[in-house]
């Protein structure tokens, strides 16, 4: 009866700092604050911006502010439509990170699971899927998503599956690798040898050890795919106009490279400034859930 | 050695095989019809449905396939492209040649701006040539290619006006596409050969070889550097992926008539023998570069090689 009072408390002690912990550390590092407070900068435009710049400013043309240069009516300027670029880039942020984050969801979640299954069957069902990843990998990312945009014909779901199929792969490699090394360690050993089952196993100690790299490397994964996407709709393969991207505001900031630089210098900072926002996030979440790893 | 280096290159046929399948099945998600394409418009139904029957268009899939790789094996045929009405592959041909030339350009110059400078960074932990070169490698992992080449195009051409902005007449045209490609790999090589040096000077070797008393540039470049560049070699290699992205996407902004602009170009066409032939050339490239690095990493690497002819004798 004492034993089991004295070791109550310690436990929940344990539980309720895990949570603390990972915060405190994440908190001592200067980078990750300042690109947790970037993020949530940047999280703020995208969401509560729209509702203060209506969707209506996105495509108003305007003759008379042909290239305008950043005023106070508008901050950052006109483009070649006489188009506010600050309602642009807001709500190109809108379609950029949601693309991003959405992508990035269900690319997890389907290179997770085909992951877990190779890893946790392994033989030949592993060897399947392992192989046909290589040839997977074989197509150059861009050319793969340009094949599937080119086939289905650019819209916001077919840039979804082409994101997704072009970004799974380095979850199914993760996730199995996880799953191979997790399912090696004494821990899992022992709760084996106590008669554990394979379920229990999955759930109590495999999921909640990989959970760390899955996040890290999912943060990480919207930074790349915001890069990505903008270079596809650079490439005019992101959404059909007029909807307003990051990259393809770039593509048009072309033609008045020397004439209007702020439409080339808006739209580069946001995809700069998010990216690495993120970026410093992941890397400080990576250091704070697994002090391990730190080098 | 040559029984590692057979059975890669076995390997090599079910991915090429497997490559071509995947492009060939995505691309024939949407019907076409190569009939109407190739004929054009003041063409009757009859004649239509006639060449696609002679194109054999109506076949199931799998036979359309297994002719499209015969066809492309042993004839180099792609079929004929929808909007120039030549044979693909001759129209591919030389665009092929320069893609190569600008993303090879690429690799190399992201190799030797990186890995240096990778080395010099974690010789020196803490200092100036560490810190400096990591945060601005930090930044440009955030920066895509096509804004670097954006910003050179503003700067060299706009304002400095000393660099040519489109074309390849000559070697200055090469410059500012190819850097704006090599630089976001550049700074990917940077990272992973500094930490990996890092990690080679941390091991019990080197503190050994210390111990014995050996010049620190000896332990640098003898024990640490060997060691140290081998997971490099697949680094680099693997930055061919990156680079092939660039070079599409230079290639569309410097005006440089490559592969990439082409695939682009036509996508609008909806030219699908150039297309599928663009990427499935540029595909067969970069597998062919996964052997080389395959075979160079088992090659220098003792390990790899001991366990190979250990457990094959």
């Amino acid at each position: 009866m004492d034993q089991n009072k004295a070791a109550s408390p310690a436990v929940q002690y344990k539980k309720a700092s895990q949570g603390k912990e990972i915060w405190r550390r994440f908190r001592k590092s200067k980078g990750a604050v300042i690109g947790m407070i970037m993020l949530l900068i940047v999280a703020a435009v995208v969401i509560i911006g729209p509702i203060f710049v209506p969707y209506e400013l996105v495509g108003k043309q305007d003759w008379a502010n042909y290239l305008a240069k950043p005023s106070l009516e508008h901050l950052f300027g006109c483009d070649g439509y006489g188009r506010d670029v600050l309602a642009r880039v807001i709500h190109g942020g809108k379609t950029s990170l949601g693309i991003a984050v959405l992508a990035t969801v269900t690319s997890c979640v389907f290179g997770s699971i085909l992951g877990a299954v190779a890893g946790f069957f392994g033989g030949k069902v592993d060897a399947l899927i392992m192989r046909s990843l290589d040839i997977f990998m074989s197509v150059p990312d861009i050319l793969f998503t340009m094949a599937v945009v080119f086939a289905l014909g650019a819209n916001f779901v077919n840039l979804m599956v082409a994101l997704t199929l072009t970004f799974f792969t380095n979850y199914v490699r993760l996730v199995r690798s996880q799953v191979l090394t997790l399912s090696e360690v004494d821990y899992v050993e022992a709760a084996r040898a106590g008669g554990a089952r394979s379920v229990r196993i999955i759930f109590e100690h495999i999921l909640p050890n990989s959970v760390g790299v899955i996040i890290v490397n999912t943060t990480l994964n919207v930074a790349k795919i915001i890069i990505y996407e903008s270079t596809l709709s650079f490439l005019g393969l992101g959404m059909p106009p007029p909807a307003p991207e990051w990259g393809a505001m770039l593509s048009e900031a072309r033609e008045f490279l020397t004439t209007a630089p702020h439409l080339l210098l808006f739209p580069s900072l946001a995809i700069v400034l998010t990216a690495c926002a993120i970026n410093l996030v992941g890397d400080g979440l990576r250091d704070a859930l697994d002090p391990h790893l730190k080098s | 050695m040559y029984k590692f280096v057979i059975k890669r290159i076995l390997f090599l046929i079910p991915t090429i095989l497997g490559v071509t399948l995947i492009i060939y099945a995505v691309m024939n998600i949407t019907p076409g019809n190569p009939g109407q394409a190739i004929l054009g418009t003041g063409v009757s139904q009859e004649d239509i449905d006639a060449y696609n029957e002679k194109l054999g268009y109506n076949d199931p899939f799998l036979q359309k396939y297994v002719r499209y790789v015969k066809n492309m094996i042993f004839d180099q045929d792609f079929g004929i492209s929808y909007v120039t009405k030549q044979d693909a592959f001759t129209e591919i041909l030389p665009r092929y040649l320069i893609t190569l030339k600008l993303a090879f350009l690429g690799v190399f110059l992201s190799a030797i701006i990186g890995i240096p400078l990778g080395i010099k960074a974690a010789v020196e932990q803490y200092k100036l040539w560490d810190t400096i070169p990591s945060i601005i490698a930090f930044l440009l992992a955030a920066v895509p290619a096509f804004v670097l080449g954006l910003v050179m195009l503003f700067v060299f051409c706009g304002w400095l006006n000393v660099l040519p902005s489109y074309g390849i007449g000559s070697f200055k045209h090469y410059i500012m596409p190819a850097l704006a490609i090599a630089i976001p790999p550049a700074a990917q090589n940077f990272r992973f050969t500094k930490s990996s040096m890092l990690e080679s000077i941390r091991q019990d070797y080197v503190r050994t070889a210390r111990a014995k008393g050996v010049p620190e540039k000896q332990v640098i470049w003898k024990h640490v550097l060997k060691n140290a560049l081998l997971p490099v070699i697949t680094q680099v290699g693997l930055s061919l992926g990156t680079l092939i992205c660039g070079a599409v996407v230079a290639e569309e902004m410097f005006s440089i008539p490559g592969v990439g602009s082409l695939i682009v170009e036509r996508i609008n066409y909806k030219d699908e023998p150039v297309i599928i032939a663009g990427t499935i050339l540029i595909a067969i490239c970069f597998t062919l570069v996964m052997l080389i690095v395959d075979v160079a990493y088992a090659y220098v690497d003792p390990r790899i090689r001991a366990k190979y002819t250990k457990s094959r004798k």
